[in-house]
C-alpha cells in the first residue's frame, strides 16, 4: 500500500479551551505548507530543519501580517505518530486564532481533517498493528457519521443557501454550454463571450461577497453551545443578560435568524460561550409560539450544554420532549428568584441527586456558583467544544475559496479567447467546489438539465 | 443436433459491435465464427445514416486507433463528411460523415470475407454451452454445435424485439429483419442471466422525389475533407459529396400529433421498455415541450443509389396514416411519399453492471457482451465494445493480460466504465459531457493516446506502427525547436496584420504559438527554417502547445484520479466481512464489485467514508497475509 499523497491538518486539542492550541499538519508536503505560514526570525525554512527540534516564529498571512506568535514542532518521517512528515503549530488558544491558522493552512495546501484521518495514515503507514485497525475503522465511521450530521445541519444553514443560488446559476450557464458543445446544430441559444463574462463576473462578485462575509457568520458558531432553556418569564433573558453584562466581553451580537432564540457570544473566564436564549416551553396553540417551542427543542439537542431554569416560585416540571432531548445532555439545573423566595424549597419533581444551584439572575447572587460549576465541568472535561463546526466552517470557507479561484480562471480564459469548451474545466472545478457545500456534482446535473431544458435528439 | 468444426470463438450478431469483435479476433490470429440471423444485416445501419458526431466521432476515432475497422469503412463509403463544432476548442470538434448505408455494409460485409481466419454463418444461435461456468460452445436453431473457448453476444436490436407503429406490431427485428427468438434470451435467463426490455425508435424513410429542396435549407460538407482513420490519405478521399436538408414542424403537424396521440403504442402503454431521454420520438417532443413552436428536421440521404432520404428528428411510432399526414404539413414534404415508416423497437438486453471492465460477464467465464445488448446505444458505441470485447475474448484465450481503457484514456474507458460501474437505465449514448478529462482526449490524438496500445495486442501493423513512432517523434521535434527559436521585434508588423499585440521585447515561437489569434501557419515568414511537416504534426504541436496550461491542469487530475484507479481490490473479497461498512455499501459493492478503489469510489450509495473504512481494510488484509508468508 503505497503512502498516502495528500497532506491533512486539523485541530488537535478542543477548540479555544483557553491556553494553547495546536494545529497539526501531516503528509508528504506538511514542511512545504508549514514554511508557507510560518517565519521564524532567523529566516530559517521548515524543509531544512532537523527532525524533532522546536522552532520560534510567527504565522503570518500571505500579505505579511502577523496573526500570531506560535511555538512550531517539527517531526520529519517516519518517526512520527502518523509516520509522514508532522507540523504541529502551537499557537495562542481561542477559537478564532485557532481556526485562521486552520484556514491558512488549508489555503497553502492541506486538506481539513476528521479526527479519524490521523490514525488512518498511521495505520497505513504501519505505525499501528493490526488489532488497532478495528478502531480505526470505527473512528472513521463514527467521525463521518457526526461530520454527515453537521454538514446537513450546514445544508440549512445560510452559507449553504446562499451558495445555492449561485451554484444553480453556474449550472444554468455551464447547461447551456453543454448543450451546445453536444448538439452544434440545434437551435439552442448561443453563449457569447459577452454572456459568458458578465455572468462569470457577476458570479465572482456574488462569491466573493460571501466569501468576505463568511467570518462574521461563522465565528458566531463557535465556542461552547449554551442552551438557556425553561418556561415563559422564568427568568432566562434576564439571565442572559446578567451573563453578558458582567463580563462585558461580547464577542458578536446578532440577532438570531429565527425571531425567536437570540444567540450572543461571551468570553467567560477563558471559556468562549455561546449562548443561546429560547423560547418559553409550554403547551401552546398559537402558531409562531410552537415554531419559538420547537426550535428551544431543537437549540437543545444541539448544545454542548444545557442551563435549565425553573421558576423558585412557580416550580414547572419539563414537556416530555424536552425531557427526551435533555437525556443524554449535560445540564445545570438553576432556580431563579432566589431574591423573591422566603423558603427555598427544592421541587417535588426533582430527584435527590440532581444537584441545584439556587440563583437570582435579577441581582446577581449564585451566578459566581454557576461560574465555577460551568468551569469546574469544561476543564474536568465533561463538556467540551464540538469541533466539527469548525471543521465543516474551514472545509466550506476554503470550497468556497476554490470556487473564486476557478472563476478567476475562467474570466482569465476568456479574456484570452479561450473556447467555452476549455473554459468549462474550471466551470466545472468551480461548480464541484460549491457542490462540496451543497451536495452536486455537474456531471451528475448537467446531463440531466440538459434534457430538462432543451428538446434534443434525433 | 451435429458437430460442427471447433473455433476459438464465436461472435453472436453481425452488427457494428459484432463485427468488429470478429475482426480483431481474427486480426489477433484466432478462429472466429460470425452468425447473423441475415447476412444481409451485416454492419447495417436501421437508424441514422451517418457516422460520427459529437463524441460519437471520438469514439470511431479511438476505435481506428485501436485497429478496428468503421472508421476505415466509413472513409471508403461516406457521401459527405463534416467536422462539427469547428468554432469550438479542439477538444469538442468531431467529426461526422454520411454513409452510403448500402456501401457501407456491402464493403465492411467484403473485409469480414476477406479475412483470413473468420467464418460468417447466416444462422440465429439459440443457446451457448457452459460448463462449470465456462462457455464450452454455441448451438444454432438449425441444431449445429459450434465448440468454442468464449463468446461473444452482440445481439443489438434482435433479441426477442418487437416493432410498433400504431395499432401495428410484429415480432420483427429492425428494418423488417427477423428478429432473434428462438431461445437464446429464455437459455440466458435459464443461466441465471436476467435480462430487461428496452426501447428505441426511427422515422420514416420518404422518396427524395417527392421533396421539394428549395423549400428547405441546404447543408453542404465540408470543402476539406479530414478522414476517420488516421490510415486514410487525405488528399485520396476527395470525392463529390451529398448535401442534407434542413426543415421544421409546424403548429399543424403538432396539431395532428396531438390529435392522434391515444393512437401511439408508446402514450397508449403497449410498449414497456424504456426508451432514450435523448432520442425522443416527435410525439414525446410535442408533449414534453409543449412551448416550442417547431422542432428542426433534416433531410438526410441515405446512399448513392436511391433515392431513399432518412428524416431526422421525427422519430414515430404513430400509425401510418397518421406518419404521412404529419410529414405533409411540413414545408417542402407537402406531396411526400413514405417508401419505410417509422417504428419503435422493443428489446431483451442485460443489465451492465452484470460486466466486468473487459466487457466479460462476470458469472460466466469466457462469455463476452457488447453493444445494445449492454444497454447503450448508437453504431459507435456498440462498435467501440464490440472491439473491447473482441480483444479481450483473444486475449483470454492467448493467456494475456487484458485491455482495459480507464476514463483518462479514451471516449471508450468513459463509456465502459460508465455503464459497468454507475449502469444505466435507459439506453446509453455518449456524450462529450460524460468524459471529465476532454482536452486530452481529443479526436486529433486518438492515435497518440491509443495506437501503441493497439500494436500491443496485435492489431496494428509494424509498418503502421513504425509511421505513428515517427509521426510522434515529429511532433516532439518540432515542439522542442519552437521553443528555440527566437522571434524579435520584427515580427511587429505581422502581428500587427493578425490582430496581435506587438512585442516590446523579442520573445520565442513557442510564447507567440500561445496566442490564440495567431496560428502555427500564420508564423511561416518569421521562421525560415521551419521544417516541412505534415498538417497532422503541425496541428498537434499547435494544440499542445496552445493549451498547455489547461492541459497541465487536466494532467494534474488525471494523476490525482490514477492513484485511487491504482489500488486493486482482490476478487475474493467478502464486503459482508468488512466491519463498519454502511448496508448500502455493502450491497452495492457486492453488486459491482470493482476492480480497485477508484471504481468503489465512482459507485453511487459509496461514500468518501466508506472508501477509507475498504482503505484500511484492504491494508489489514495486505498485513495478515505478509505475516502469514512470514
Amino acid at each position: 500500500m503505497d503512502i498516502s499523497t495528500t497532506t491533512i491538518a486539523a485541530l488537535a486539542t478542543a477548540p479555544g479551551t483557553g491556553g494553547i492550541g495546536i494545529i497539526r499538519v501531516s503528509g508528504p508536503e506538511a514542511c512545504q505548507i508549514g514554511d508557507k505560514v510560518f517565519r521564524s526570525p532567523s529566516g530559517k525554512r521548515l524543509e531544512n530543519g532537523r527532525s524533532h527540534t522546536i522552532h520560534y516564529g510567527h504565522i503570518v498571512y500571505p500579505n505579511g501580517d502577523v496573526l500570531d506568535q506560535v511555538l512550531v514542532m517539527l517531526m520529519k518521517a517516519p518517526h512520527t505518530y502518523t509516520g509522514e512528515d508532522t507540523v504541529e503549530i502551537q499557537c495562542h488558544g481561542g477559537p478564532f486564532v485557532e481556526r485562521k491558522i486552520l484556514e491558512l493552512v488549508v489555503s497553502a495546501g492541506a486538506e481539513p481533517a476528521d479526527r479519524g484521518e490521523f490514525s488512518k495514515q498511521a495505520f497505513l503507514n504501519g505505525k499501528m498493528d493490526l488489532s488497532q485497525a478495528e478502531a480505526v475503522m470505527d473512528l472513521i465511521s463514527s467521525t463521518s457519521e457526526m461530520s454527515r450530521k453537521a454538514s446537513i445541519e450546514q445544508l440549512s444553514g445560510r452559507l449553504a443557501r446562499l451558495i445555492e443560488k449561485e451554484s444553480s446559476r453556474l449550472l444554468d450557464m455551464t447547461t447551456l454550454i453543454e448543450a451546445n458543445i453536444d448538439y452544434p446544430e440545434y437551435d439552442i441559444e448561443e453563449v457569447t463571450r459577452e454572456k459568458l463574462l458578465s455572468e462569470t463576473e457577476d458570479l465572482l462578485e456574488a462569491l466573493s461577497k460571501l466569501y468576505r462575509t463568511s467570518d462574521s457568520g461563522i465565528r458566531i458558531q463557535e465556542g461552547l453551545r449554551t442552551a438557556i432553556i425553561g418556561s415563559p418569564n422564568v427568568g432566562k433573558s434576564s439571565l442572559m443578560n446578567r451573563i453578558l453584562g458582567q463580563d462585558r466581553a461580547i464577542v458578536t451580537q446578532i440577532a438570531g435568524t429565527t425571531r425567536d432564540t437570540l444567540e450572543e457570544s461571551v468570553d467567560f473566564e477563558g471559556i468562549p460561550l455561546r449562548l443561546i436564549d429560547t423560547a418559553g416551553i409550554h403547551d401552546t396553540e398559537d402558531m409562531v409560539e410552537k415554531i419559538g417551542v420547537e426550535r428551544a427543542l431543537e437549540a437543545a439537542r444541539k448544545a454542548d450544554l444545557v442551563l435549565w431554569m425553573i421558576d423558585g416560585i412557580d416550580p414547572k416540571p419539563l414537556s416530555e420532549d424536552m425531557k427526551e432531548a435533555l437525556e443524554e445532555k449535560q445540564y445545570i439545573i438553576l432556580i431563579n428568584k432566589e431574591d423573591l423566595v422566603e423558603e427555598p424549597e427544592r421541587p417535588s419533581f426533582l430527584s435527590d441527586q440532581e444537584e441545584i444551584i439556587w440563583i437570582s439572575a435579577k441581582t446577581g447572587s449564585g451566578v459566581e456558583k454557576l461560574k465555577e460549576k460551568i468551569q469546574e465541568m469544561f476543564f474536568g472535561g465533561r463538556i467540551a467544544i464540538d469541533s466539527q463546526p469548525m471543521i465543516t466552517n474551514v472545509r466550506q470557507k476554503d470550497a468556497l475559496r476554490r470556487a473564486i479561484e476557478a472563476l478567476v480562471s475562467a474570466r482569465k480564459g476568456i479574456e484570452e479567447g479561450y473556447p467555452e469548451d476549455i473554459l468549462m474545466i474550471d466551470y466545472t472545478n468551480a461548480y464541484d467546489a460549491l457542490g462540496e457545500i451543497s451536495g452536486h456534482s455537474l456531471k451528475e446535473d448537467v446531463i440531466d438539465e440538459i434534457f430538462k431544458r432543451f428538446c434534443l435528439g434525433k | 443436433m451435429y458437430q460442427e468444426q471447433e473455433i476459438d470463438v464465436a461472435v453472436i450478431g453481425g452488427g457494428h459491435a459484432g463485427c468488429e469483435a470478429a475482426l480483431a479476433v481474427a486480426r489477433m490470429g484466432l478462429s472466429c465464427v460470425l452468425f447473423a440471423v441475415n447476412l444481409d444485416s451485416i454492419a447495417m445501419m436501421p437508424c441514422n445514416p451517418s457516422i460520427g458526431g459529437t463524441s460519437k466521432g471520438h469514439l470511431v476515432r479511438e476505435v481506428d486507433a485501436l485497429g478496428g475497422e468503421m472508421g476505415r469503412n466509413i472513409d471508403k463509403t461516406f457521401i459527405q463528411s463534416r467536422m462539427l463544432n469547428t468554432g469550438k476548442g479542439p477538444a469538442v470538434h468531431s467529426l461526422r460523415a454520411q454513409a452510403d448505408k448500402f456501401r457501407y455494409k456491402e464493403t465492411m460485409k467484403h473485409t469480414l470475407e476477406e479475412q483470413e481466419g473468420l467464418l460468417i454463418r447466416q444462422s440465429e444461435v439459440v443457446d451457448i454451452d457452459i460448463q462449470d461456468g465456462s462457455v464450452k460452445g454455441v448451438i444454432t436453431a438449425a441444431g449445429a454445435y459450434y465448440p468454442c473457448k468464449a463468446a461473444v453476444i452482440c445481439t443489438g436490436t434482435y433479441l426477442n424485439s418487437t416493432c410498433f407503429h400504431g395499432e401495428w406490431k410484429a415480432q420483427s427485428g429492425p428494418n423488417g429483419m427477423q428478429s432473434a427468438r428462438g431461445g437464446l434470451s429464455e437459455a440466458l435467463v435459464g443461466k441465471g442471466l436476467p435480462l430487461r426490455r428496452f426501447k428505441t425508435g426511427t422515422p420514416a424513410r420518404v422518396d427524395g422525389k417527392t421533396l421539394d429542396f428549395s423549400k428547405m435549407g441546404e447543408q453542404k460538407g465540408d470543402e476539406r475533407i479530414i478522414p476517420f482513420s488516421f490510415e486514410t490519405d487525405a488528399e485520396e478521399i476527395e470525392r463529390p459529396q451529398r448535401s442534407c436538408y434542413l426543415t421544421y414542424t409546424n403548429k399543424r403537424t403538432h396539431e395532428i400529433i396531438r390529435k392522434n396521440l391515444h393512437r401511439s403504442p408508446l402514450f397508449g402503454g403497449a410498449i414497456v421498455g424504456i426508451g432514450p431521454r435523448y432520442c425522443p420520438s416527435i410525439e414525446d417532443k410535442v408533449v414534453r415541450f409543449a412551448d416550442k413552436e417547431r422542432h428542426q428536421l433534416f433531410l438526410e440521404p441515405e446512399g448513392e443509389n436511391t433515392n431513399e432520404y432518412y428524416v431526422q428528428g421525427m422519430s414515430s411510432s404513430l400509425p401510418e396514416d397518421v406518419q404521412r399526414d404529419m410529414l405533409r404539413t411540413i414545408a417542402g414534404m407537402e406531396n411526400v411519399r413514405i417508401m419505410r415508416t417509422g417504428y419503435a423497437i422493443e428489446y431483451d438486453c442485460i443489465d451492465p453492471l452484470e460486466l466486468k471492465h473487459t466487457l466479460e460477464i462476470k458469472k460466466f467465464h469466457g462469455l463476452f457482451s457488447a453493444g445494445q445488448f449492454n444497454g447503450s446505444s448508437g453504431y459507435e458505441e456498440a462498435a467501440a465494445q464490440g472491439l473491447i470485447a473482441g480483444i479481450n475474448a483473444a486475449l483470454e484465450i492467448k493467456g494475456e493480460e487484458p485491455l482495459i481503457l480507464d476514463r483518462s484514456q479514451g471516449y471508450i474507458g468513459v463509456l465502459i466504465d460508465d455503464l459497468v460501474i454507475k449502469g444505466t437505465n435507459e439506453p446509453y449514448r455518449m456524450m462529450t459531457s460524460r468524459a471529465e478529462y476532454r482536452l486530452l482526449l481529443r479526436q486529433d490524438n486518438a492515435d497518440l493516446r491509443l495506437t501503441e496500445l493497439g500494436h500491443r495486442v496485435g492489431l496494428i501493423s509494424e509498418e503502421r506502427y513504425t509511421r505513428f513512432l515517427a509521426k510522434k517523434e515529429a511532433i516532439e521535434q518540432e515542439k522542442e525547436r519552437l521553443k528555440q527559436v527566437h522571434v524579435s521585434v520584427g515580427a511587429n508588423d505581422l502581428l500587427t496584420s493578425l490582430g496581435s499585440t506587438p512585442l516590446s521585447s523579442g520573445t520565442t515561437m513557442e510564447e507567440l504559438l500561445k496566442r490564440p489569434e495567431v496560428s502555427y501557419e500564420s508564423l511561416a515568414s518569421v521562421d525560415p527554417e521551419r521544417p516541412l511537416l505534415s498538417r497532422d504534426i503541425t496541428e498537434q504541436v499547435e494544440i499542445q502547445i496552445r493549451y498547455a496550461g489547461y492541459i497541465e491542469k487536466q494532467n494534474a487530475q488525471v494523476e490525482k484520479f490514477k492513484k485511487l484507479e491504482n489500488k486493486k481490490i482482490p476478487e475474493d473479497i467478502d464486503y459482508e466481512a468488512v466491519g463498519n461498512l454502511r448496508t448500502e455499501a455493502v450491497q452495492k459493492l457486492s453488486r459491482v464489485r470493482p476492480a480497485s478503489v477508484g471504481q468503489a469510489s465512482r459507485i453511487s450509495g459509496v461514500s468518501p467514508a466508506d472508501i477509507s473504512v475498504l482503505i484500511i481494510y484492504l491494508e489489514q488484509r495486505r498485513r495478515h497475509a505478509a505475516e502469514r508468508k512470514v
